[in-house]
């Protein structure tokens, strides 16, 4: 039904605006209420008749008030539509496409919310449904699933839903699979290789409805070193953003914190889809920045992973060699300076300790025998910290006969004197060539060029230990180049020396991939596939669909070259480490492109179809309450009770009418928080504010209902609950907090992170509840979990285990519901936990688990209104109250363990200590 | 006090009953302060301090009478004497009734209060003159002193019942103040005047009214009520009752003259807008004057 543009929803209620006219005539016979007057001379007045008998009526204008509230009302619960949806229902199936690369990650919550609607409307009309995401088909070998399902139940895996992180070619083999239905395409507006294709399938099917957000995707290309200065380009698919984008650069902060490190914004011309932006930064912020994104751009492509390439890493050369100035390519620095000095920075000093002092990366020592004492312990403390020691022979060392009977520590394997010189001018043999590395070698799968030669080497004195520590050997097999560690750090020999008195290594292009291959030397630009060769590569960070970076345990090895891939299903974007150099995966690379997506004219993208369509139900109703209002206003002032003071009826009307106006605001007023010192003194239990009131209400009644049920069953008797706000509040007086995730509340700042630290460090425990049921993964709630809980510290987690100290504080437990049945996370007991001799439990942990997380939804399971009982409905009836029961059961368990800690753990050694104690 | 209420609770109230008894006290004396005492003598010989006249000494008087300075000037001999001056006795009641308890405005006081304020005050200022001032129907008798002006203040705050204008309770010779709005029955007044006249008591009624019973402002459909809600009046048109609320209330007040000039008493009709002082004044006046 469609009236003047505005449509209805259930038009039959209308038939009540015939009622108007009786209400007309019923408020026009029934007069007024009289008002009340209190007066004593009232016995003068009794006896006295009035002589004008005339219906006192109702004025006109407040007949027409209350006939218009009325109208309203029952227009509103019509539900008028503003601009409704003419097309009709449609019935048949519907298939629901979504591009879930990473460009649709920036405005996800609305595509999910735009599925959400189109779910809806399916699902009055029972249209068959199934959701197909543009990455599961991209792969021509492998089928997406196409799975018919009714709306709603496609709607309860909407919050799971979560883009990839990298981007890929449509493919369109299997749409013809499909048979009849309908096609809803949620685009995200990038262009890509094979739309055409798809675009024709799906038309093939049925009518194809297309839905694209018109908001510019935004990338960010890797960061190059130009000179000094950072480069970083921004792409658009255009037309450009209206506004500046701003860059961050992240990483962490002197004391470890992760944060921006500094951001700067960077305009698009009129026009243009690419901007520039050029950082001047100093080396020292530089090398400590990880990632570069667009701010408030949620999206893997709109962040780029710094690595090895924009590091710069600080070498020591110690140059003792002053004695032959004028002989510059004799000079052993001379081929390491010109192989180091545009790609790392250089440090020459003619002192050890003070250019220890310096604090380079690599200290490299061309040609040093002997060390005084001060400088040997110096720089034995240095690699033992982590640093690098890279030694050259040279006559010097071959003429010292330090390593002959004993090791040197600061020498990777003992030494022979005197060397060798093969192929010289005065020796027979011919000039040796290196040998092909083997794969144990960090230099596996470099070629090598035929001009290199080695016509001298210093030899190193057999041993067992030898061969391990070869990296290098010539093509008789004796060693080139050895490595050993010494605490942290490593030490590494080249057996020539690093001039081209020896050999031409020095002169060839290999020394310097071998020095890069040692994390000496970074090249400035990306690694190639041939520098990548023969390496191995190991995941330490992935980067996900919404550009968040987490860390990464135990991934595959990947091969080198096939980081040069782009981003796909088998590579995912992150940092990969390989022994000391990192290689960031990044999802666009320098030529990568970002265009927009051409459609035919035929298919017509829209996207805020939702958004015309108006509900105007809600604004007419909430009109209606005002006229009432105003009627009660009206009414009372006509029988002169509008000030209150003179009676408090009117007053009292005024504030209940406020209360409704503003219930809020009152909540507000009336939560006043305990002081530190009362919770200091009595058990409190404490929730963090997460910003969203509901929730927060939530928690509380929850808490509210737990403290009642400590007060019932035990001996514990705390003090009503309180919020804590982690940014101010001092949290240590609490012994547990209760923190349920909203993907709303902000993140912690890092003043309120090390503040949990200390917390969690001082005994504390916080109880995370996602309250998504613990189905993990892609929830926003767990997501945002993640990003509360990286930066502290916590141990490993593991499900807790059959006899944890949980299962027993209080009662015997062995599952701990809330509204949800989930699973619950807790310490991971230590790898060599026994059983006992005779005890039922294993001896897990000493101490109290920091954190518990779970989803469950605990506070809504304890949540008790405020006549005590309780706030929502727990599974379905006995069964449900069971539930409820075994919730609040772990609630006690969790507050006896938070208070007792290990004491029931140990009550278990009881029966044995009265044992030993009768004899 | 109810069962439930606690010894603390009580005595808080009390206390806050209590600390308006000062200002009372403090407010009467104030208003005292307003009228300038007089001599009240009784214009004719008597007990007392003052010189009336000297009379010629007669067979009977002792001689220690005979005032020897006014002898020797003459061949007689003289008498002095002095001018009678006997305390009045002048006991008060307050209407207890919960039609006093009213007030049409915030900013007005109740009827009660004024009434108990104009009493106590014209309490004050006997008591400073000399004379014996009780409560109708108290538990003491008509006294004299400055103590018994915190006693009277206490009873009248606190009665410990309510005393019904009844001619059983006065004190013979005393006179009456009468403080009512006298809107009730006028059958037990009219009662407790003529009995006192028939005693030879004299007295006063003082009336006091809100001045939206004088002003009767009201209109449209309005239900009345008394302040214990029991009596209920409902019109249609309040203003046209107007006029005839104020013929009754004219007459109801001429009543109350008559019924006091014929027997010799006095009628003041006051209105709690006004200033006490002048309604003090006029009873100070009232009362002050001598046994006709």
């Amino acid at each position: 039904m469609n009236i003047l543009g505005i449509g209805f929803t259930a038009p039959l209620l209308l038939f009540g605006l015939l009622v108007l006219p009786i209400i007309w005539w019923l408020l026009r016979a029934v007069p007024p209420a009289p008002r009340k007057q209190v007066f004593p001379a009232v016995t003068l007045l009794l006896g006295l008749e009035d002589k004008v008998v005339q219906a006192d009526r109702t004025p006109w204008w407040l007949l027409l008030l209350r006939l218009l509230a009325m109208a309203t009302i029952i227009i509103g619960f019509a539900g008028p539509v503003l601009n409704p949806d003419t097309s009709g229902p449609r019935d048949g199936r519907l298939l629901v496409f979504v591009d879930d690369f990473w460009p649709a990650a920036s405005d996800w919550p609305q595509r999910v919310q735009a599925i959400g609607n189109a779910l809806d409307e399916a699902g009055v009309n029972a249209r068959p449904t199934a959701i197909v995401l543009a990455s599961s088909a991209v792969r021509a070998d492998a089928a997406p699933n196409v799975d018919w399902q009714p709306a709603d139940v496609w709607e309860s895996a909407l919050p799971g839903l979560a883009p990839v992180a990298w981007d890929g070619a449509y493919d369109w083999d299997w749409v013809t699979a499909v048979g009849d239905a309908d096609v809803l395409w949620l685009s995200d507006g990038v262009a890509r290789a094979g739309r055409e294709d798809l675009i024709a399938k799906f038309e093939q099917l049925g009518q194809l409805d297309v839905r694209e957000p018109s908001a510019p995707r935004l990338g960010i290309l890797p960061a190059v070193l130009d000179g000094g200065d950072l480069v970083v380009s921004v792409l658009s698919t255009g037309p450009g953003p209206v506004s500046d984008v701003t860059l961050e650069a992240l990483g962490p902060d002197p004391e470890g914190i992760d944060r921006a490190l500094l951001s700067a914004s960077v305009a698009f011309d009129a026009g243009a889809r690419r901007a520039d932006l050029r950082l001047t930064v100093p080396s020292e912020l530089r090398n400590r920045i990880d990632r570069i994104q667009i701010a408030n751009h949620r999206a893997s492509g709109a962040v780029t992973l710094a690595d090895d390439s924009l590091r710069r890493r600080k070498v020591g050369l110690l140059n003792t060699a002053g004695e032959r100035e004028g002989l510059e390519l004799l000079s052993p620095l001379h081929y390491l300076r010109e192989a180091l000095v545009t790609t790392s920075e250089v440090i020459e000093l003619p002192a050890l300790t003070e250019l220890i002092k310096a604090g380079p990366d690599v200290v490299i020592l061309p040609d040093v025998a002997n060390f005084a004492e001060a400088d040997r312990k110096a720089l034995v403390d240095w690699v033992d910290g982590g640093g690098l020691l890279l030694r050259f022979a040279g006559p010097r060392l071959a003429a010292s006969d330090l390593t002959q009977r004993e090791a040197d520590e600061l020498l990777p394997v003992r030494l022979r004197a005197g060397g060798r010189v093969v192929g010289g001018a005065m020796s027979w043999g011919d000039p040796r060539v290196l040998a092909p590395f083997q794969e144990s070698s960090p230099f596996f799968g470099l070629p090598l060029p035929d001009d290199v030669q080695i016509e001298a080497q210093i030899l190193a004195q057999p041993g067992p230990d030898l061969a391990e520590r070869t990296i290098a050997t010539l093509s008789d097999g004796t060693p080139i180049v050895t490595r050993n560690t010494l605490g942290a750090g490593q030490i590494v020999l080249f057996h020539i020396s690093a001039n081209a008195e020896w050999s031409t290594l020095p002169l060839s292009g290999l020394f310097v991939q071998m020095l890069e291959r040692l994390a000496i030397a970074s090249k400035g630009q990306t690694r190639d596939s041939v520098a990548l060769d023969g390496t191995t590569w190991v995941a330490t960070h992935k980067l996900d669909g919404f550009g968040i970076l987490s860390p990464e345990d135990a991934a595959p090895g990947v091969p080198g070259p096939k980081l040069v891939d782009p981003v796909g299903p088998d590579l995912a974007p992150g940092l990969y480490a390989d022994g000391d150099r990192v290689q960031a995966v990044n999802v666009l690379r320098a030529d990568s492109v970002l265009d927009r997506a051409v459609w035919p004219a035929r298919v017509e993208p829209r996207w805020d179809v939702q958004s015309q369509r108006q509900e105007l139900g809600p604004w007419l109703l909430a009109l209606a309450l005002l006229l009432g209002a105003l009627d009660v206003v009206l009414t009372l002032w006509l029988a002169g009770r509008l000030f209150p003071g003179v009676q408090r009826g009117a007053a009292s009307a005024l504030v209940g009418l406020a209360l409704v106006i503003a219930p809020q605001a009152s909540d507000a007023q009336t939560e006043t928080p305990p002081s530190v010192l009362d919770a200091a003194n009595i058990v409190t239990l404490a929730h963090v504010l997460t910003g969203d009131t509901q929730v927060d209400q939530v928690a509380r009644a929850g808490l509210l209902g737990l403290t009642d049920q400590l007060y019932l069953r035990s001996s514990v008797e705390p003090a009503p609950p309180v919020g804590v706000d982690i940014e101010i509040d001092d949290l240590s007086v609490y012994p547990m907090l209760y923190w349920p995730l909203t993907d709303t509340a902000p993140i912690p700042s890092p003043d309120a992170i090390l503040r949990l630290k200390r917390y969690l460090a001082a005994g504390g425990l916080i109880l995370f509840d996602t309250r998504d049921a613990g189905v993990g993964g892609g929830t926003a709630a767990s997501r945002r979990l993640r990003s509360v809980a990286l930066p502290l510290n916590l141990p490993l987690l593991d499900q807790v285990p059959y006899d944890h100290v949980l299962t027993r504080s209080f009662y015997l437990l062995q599952e701990f519901p809330g509204r949800y049945r989930g699973p619950v996370w807790a310490e991971a007991a230590l790898a060599d936990a026994e059983q006992v001799e005779g005890m039922p439990f294993r001896n897990l942990n000493d101490g109290v688990t920091p954190v518990i997380v779970g989803g469950n939804d605990w506070a809504s399971a304890w949540a008790i209104r405020a006549d005590g009982r309780p706030m929502f409905p727990v599974g379905r009836g006995q069964a449900g109250e069971r539930q409820r029961e075994m919730a609040v059961r772990f609630g006690v368990n969790l507050v006896m363990h938070v208070l007792t800690g290990n004491y029931k753990s140990d009550q278990v050694h009881v029966p044995a200590l009265l044992e030993r104690l009768g004899e | 006090m109810t069962s439930t209420e606690t010894p603390l609770q009580l005595r808080s109230r009390a206390e806050a009953l209590a600390s308006r008894l000062p200002p009372l006290l403090v407010a009467a004396q104030h208003l005292a302060q307003s009228v300038e005492l007089g001599e009240h003598g009784r214009r004719q010989s008597g007990q007392g301090e003052a010189f009336w006249q000297y009379r010629r000494a007669q067979p009977g008087d002792p001689a220690h009478r005979i005032d020897w300075r006014r002898s020797a000037r003459s061949d007689r001999h003289y008498v002095q004497e002095k001018e009678w001056q006997a305390a009045h006795s002048v006991q008060l009641w307050v209407d207890p009734s919960p039609s006093l308890a009213f007030a049409s405005d915030a900013a007005l006081p109740e009827k009660r209060e004024q009434a108990q304020l104009i009493a106590l005050a014209l309490a004050a200022l006997l008591l400073r003159g000399g004379e014996r001032v009780g409560l109708l129907g108290g538990a003491e008798v008509p006294k004299r002193g400055q103590m018994t002006l915190s006693r009277l203040a206490d009873q009248l705050m606190f009665p410990s019942r309510d005393v019904p204008l009844s001619a059983h309770f006065a004190h013979r010779r005393a006179r009456q103040v009468v403080f009512s709005d006298f809107l009730g029955s006028l059958e037990t007044t009219r009662a407790f005047v003529e009995t006192a006249q028939g005693r030879g008591q004299q007295g006063v009624l003082f009336q006091v009214l809100d001045p939206m019973e004088e002003l009767f402002p009201f209109q449209g459909r309005v239900l009345f009520q008394d302040v214990a809600g029991g009596v209920r009046h409902d019109t249609r048109e309040a203003a046209d009752l107007r006029n005839r609320y104020l013929d009754r209330l004219a007459s109801r007040k001429d009543e109350l003259r008559d019924l006091a000039n014929r027997a010799g008493w006095r009628f003041y009709s006051y209105h709690t807008q006004d200033p006490a002082s002048a309604a003090l004044l006029w009873l100070w006046n009232a009362i002050g004057e001598p046994s006709r």
